[in-house]
């Protein structure tokens, strides 16, 4: 059933294209409806599968000269992020309602997006995993491309080109992966068990995780991030942001780190202090957590803060993933979610409430125009993600911020005090954002905005009450997802990793 | 000497029999019944004859296969050779369905004969294992694909690329038939299984070493390989679109084909390896040199171009560069991988052409600028280019990417065990990464860029169209399910013992 997620999606594309000319509230309604049909089977898969264990949704030869099999299941994880993807697909079409060129190809290309990143999340064939990894970034450049805003045509082939120079990597892992297992199957589990030779993991390990952590956005390799984000359509960047990020993230856990574990060992020798590959990937998170941060602190563009901001919190990510113990892991998943609701919330109240209303992200220009007393909607929505974002108690955040710090402190203890440094000038940069965009400053004389701004209006509403609920839900009730997230890491996946440099 | 039995002979090419006889009927027919006709409708005429001619070979082909093997290779019919035969009688018809609506030549049968002789000429060049017939085929289908790029009298430019591409084709046929003349002094035969016999040795012979680069000059000609690739961009710029798809697509698979055939059972034996630590002499480092030289210059090139049939061009020599690569693998699965490969890519790159003919027709020519929101105007012809193109960059799921996958794959699991060949794949595939960038410019022309204003109408001939969503229906069906195309090359190689 899960599987009709993917289905759904690409079916919705296919019959948005049919539609005649000119629909644009067909084209509406008929993405709407598509995402939330797939939000509620993933929902009703989440409510059955509450153990978290690994289960088999579909499961058939694909390609049996090679052993490839179309195979979809789904854990713990997966479900999480399955969900995050309903949620972020439904916003997204929310807080796109005001598209009205060229409609029916936008919703297409978002809902074959999603339909693609449902693949990802499901698939446990490495082969097909790679497919629907590949597949996103056709829809993802020309969402940008046609219907972004500044330097859309550069950010968006850049955005393409770093993905595909990504999967270029994950590629050549996952052919030598498969040729040195004997070319007889690409399931990730039967790969995950193979004995691959120390020194062969030693070298596809990096190679496999930089690849996909390339969208993850890891530090040095983030700068596509920000400029794709700001140069994307209001949805566009929520979903880059909220799980197109994931995905990269999503595939170092589930392929680099399961295919190779021994990777994360120890070198034997050090080199500037650093011992392994584990070691260098935690300091490039730390360095993409505080660098991000710091980047945000001064940035003029109100969209360009929140694309460092993501930048600095997958550096939390890959953290967790690099502490290799369960809290932390459990909490790089969380944040995962975490993040991906109160990026897609952030981008909109950018994007969507203030940009296409005002048509300026300058701070300095939206200071004067007071526009809390204009939209108020929008400021109090931006200070609850702001809050959310900044980890306060109560939001999701939180905890998984909470739970990577603990985890960090376990296996690096230098870090994770760099990391509370981090997030201080995380509550600084959301701070001064606020104050700018929303607040105009005591004696500075206050323009008018564009004849009286349009109201809030109701898609708009339903959008960020439905991802700020989905933050409190998931900082009130953690324990949801951590049942079934833990879990999931006993499976013969994780075998490997548990073996050998788990903690 | 065993007497011929030329009956037997004649049956079993009845196939390229009937091309010819089609061919001849075909020039019969324009040149009698339809000469006061508008070019037009000679054309469609007799590219639907044509066609239908082709199409009676493929059921000859089908509901008679035989296998056989006359006089030590001269004529061989087994179930591989068949299905090679039938994908190249399908290209062919797929190219002679784009001249429907041409126009450029008044000459409409001499051109359709032309196609149909070269493509008896392919036929029999992929099914013999003896030299001469190698060489005497090779140039039959040379010599018309020269006259066919020059088919466009009214254009100065198409003589010239004709006249280049007859001046190398000539040059490198030279070279051909001296390393041939080598290869029989040294063996004393001329078919390829003798050969391979008699020059097997511990050590190379330096003439064989001249024979066999000689014999890489003339087939990395024929397959647009670096440095042997100076006529195609030009080639592909000025020749008749039909003509253009044909040479970018069926002479591609029949040249691969053979050169295949050529080295792996012509040259057993002097392979040599081209591990990157230590290279051993033979034609693998040769065509590894080549492979990689194709694969850099074709991709590097291609940015830089403002012509979409040029740009093809240069990709089609990047292609070229990886599909050397199955050969320089040389095992069963490199051949199954590059049928695969060479097949979906001769099939997005008619559809290209297909594509480039309809745009040229109604804007003049094929400069990327005239694909400026070409979206707009003819929806279903730009979704065909994005399918085409795509498959050519090699995305998921369209067949371009299983293509690569595959071929890559066998590439690397040929040396058993190690990784020899790895340094090959990870450049193979990090150009492959830059072409996405010149893939993705052309559909932002089609998709991102506004339409002109000055645009013209376009209005895609029925049977153009038609065409164009066959071929990428079987694009995205190859793509989607591999095996619907592999469980044919697979179980063909396997009964046909090479």
């Amino acid at each position: 059933m899960l599987a009709g997620t993917i289905y759904i999606s690409f079916l919705g594309a296919a019959g948005l294209l049919l539609l005649p000319k000119g629909s644009v509230t067909a084209a509406r309604i008929l993405a709407l409806l598509t995402a939330i049909a797939g939000f509620a089977l993933a929902l009703t898969s989440f409510v059955h599968h509450r153990s978290g264990e690994l289960f088999t949704v579909t499961r058939v030869p694909w390609i049996p000269t090679l052993g490839i099999e179309y195979h979809l299941a789904a854990d713990g994880i997966s479900l999480t992020m399955i969900l995050l993807t309903g949620i972020i697909a439904i916003t997204g079409i929310l807080f796109s309602w005001n598209i009205v060129e060229r409609t029916k190809e936008f919703f297409a290309f978002y809902l074959l997006l999603i339909g693609a990143v449902y693949g990802v999340f499901l698939s446990y064939d490495l082969f097909l995993l790679f497919v629907f990894y590949e597949i996103v970034i056709i829809p993802k450049y020309f969402l940008i491309a046609i219907w972004g805003s500044t330097r859309r045509e550069y950010g968006a082939m850049k955005l393409a080109i770093y993905s595909f120079v990504g999967s270029t990597m994950v590629l050549i892992g996952l052919i030598a992966a498969y040729v040195v297992a004997g070319s007889k199957t690409t399931s990730l589990v039967d790969l995950a068990q193979y004995p691959f030779s120390l020194h062969f993991q030693m070298l596809a390990f990096p190679l496999v995780f930089v690849g996909f952590a390339i969208l993850a956005g890891l530090w040095p390799f983030h700068t596509w991030a920000p400029t794709g984000h700001v140069a994307a359509p209001t949805a566009a960047s929520m979903l880059l942001a909220g799980v197109v990020m994931k995905l990269g993230a999503y595939g170092c856990l589930r392929v680099a780190m399961t295919l190779f574990p021994l990777g994360l060992g120890p070198w034997g020798f050090h080199v500037l202090g650093l011992t392994s590959w584990r070691d260098v990937f935690a300091l490039l998170a730390v360095i993409g957590i505080i660098y991000g941060a710091l980047v945000a602190l001064v940035q003029k563009d109100f969209k360009f803060v929140i694309g460092y901001s993501s930048v600095s919190h997958m550096g939390f990510i890959l953290l967790g993933l690099m502490t290799l113990n369960q809290i932390g892991l459990t909490g790089a998943v969380l944040q995962m979610l975490s993040h991906g609701l109160l990026a897609g919330l952030m981008f909109a109240v950018v994007g969507r409430m203030v940009y296409a209303r005002t048509h300026t992200r300058e701070l300095a220009i939206l200071g004067p125009m007071n526009l809390w007393k204009i939209i108020p909607f929008a400021a109090v929505t931006f200070i609850v993600a702001g809050m959310a974002s900044m980890g306060l108690p109560g939001f999701s955040g939180f905890w998984a911020e909470l739970m990577i710090l603990t985890g960090a402190w376990r296996s690096y203890p230098a870090y994770a005090l760099c990391v509370g440094f981090g997030i201080i000038i995380g509550v600084v940069y959301i701070w001064r954002a606020m104050l700018k965009a929303f607040f105009a400053e005591t004696g500075v004389e206050l323009t008018s905005p564009q004849p009286s701004l349009p109201p809030i209006t109701l898609p708009e509403r339903l959008g960020a009450i439905i991802l700020i609920g989905a933050s409190i839900f998931v900082g009130v009730c953690p324990q949801v997802f951590q049942n079934i997230i833990i879990p999931a890491f006993n499976s013969p996946l994780f075998e490997g990793l548990r073996k050998g440099s788990w903690q | 000497m065993t007497s011929i039995n030329y009956a037997q002979l004649l049956r079993l090419a009845l196939p390229e029999v009937i091309v010819v006889a089609t061919a001849l009927l075909v020039m019969a027919t324009d040149l009698l019944v339809l000469r006061r006709c508008k070019t037009r409708v000679r054309f469609a005429v007799a590219a639907g004859l044509a066609s239908l001619g082709c199409a009676g070979a493929i059921v000859r082909i089908f509901y008679a296969p035989e296998v056989a093997n006359i006089l030590d290779g001269i004529l061989i019919a087994n179930p591989l050779i068949h299905l090679v035969q039938t994908a190249l009688l399908l290209l062919t018809i797929f190219a002679l369905l784009i001249s429907v609506d041409s126009t450029f030549t008044e000459h409409v049968g001499e051109f359709i004969l032309l196609i149909l002789i070269a493509t008896a000429g392919m036929m029999f060049l992929v099914g013999t294992q003896d030299l001469l017939v190698i060489f005497i085929s090779l140039e039959l289908l040379s010599l018309s694909l020269y006259i066919l790029a020059a088919f466009n009298k009214r254009s100065a430019q198409s003589w010239e690329a004709a006249l280049k591409y007859f001046l190398f084709g000539g040059m490198s046929a030279a070279f051909l038939l001296f390393g041939f003349s080598l290869l029989y002094g040294l063996s004393n035969s001329t078919s390829l299984p003798q050969i391979a016999a008699a020059i097997h040795g511990p050590s190379l012979n330096p003439l064989l070493v001249i024979a066999i680069v000689t014999t890489a000059i003339g087939l990395g000609f024929k397959v647009a390989a670096v440095p042997f690739h100076f006529w195609a961009p030009d080639v592909y710029q000025e020749a008749p679109a039909p003509s253009a798809a044909f040479i970018a697509s069926g002479s591609k698979v029949a040249s691969f084909f053979i050169f295949f055939q050529i080295m792996t059972l012509g040259f057993a034996g002097a392979a040599g390896t081209a591990a990157f630590t230590h290279l051993v002499r033979g034609w693998v480092p040769v065509l590894a040199l080549m492979a990689t030289a194709s694969m850099l210059l074709g991709n590097l090139v291609a940015i830089a171009q403002t012509s979409l049939r040029r740009l093809l061009a240069y990709s089609a020599i990047a292609h070229a560069g990886y599909m050397l690569l199955a050969i320089v693998a040389h095992t069963q699965q490199s051949l199954t991988a590059l049928i695969y490969y060479v097949v979906t890519y001769a099939l997005a790159t008619i559809g290209a052409f297909a594509v480039i003919s309809v745009v040229e027709e109604q804007t003049g020519s094929d400069d990327l600028s005239n694909f400026n929101g070409i979206c707009r105007q003819a929806p279903v012809l730009s979704f065909c280019l994005a399918i085409f193109i795509l498959s050519l960059a090699g995305i998921p799921p369209l067949a371009g990417f299983f293509g690569k996958f595959f071929l890559f794959v066998t590439v690397l699991g040929a040396t058993s065990g190690s990784m020899n060949l790895l340094w090959l794949i990870v450049l193979a595939l990090a150009m492959s990464a830059v072409s996405l960038y010149y893939y993705l410019r052309i559909l932002k022309r089609v998709y991102v860029a506004p339409l002109a204003a000055d645009a013209k109408e376009i209005h895609p001939p029925i049977v153009t169209q038609l065409l164009l969503l066959l071929l990428a229906a079987a694009v995205v069906a190859l793509g989607c399910d591999p095996q619907l195309f592999l469980r044919h090359i697979t179980a063909a190689i396997q009964s046909s013992i090479l």
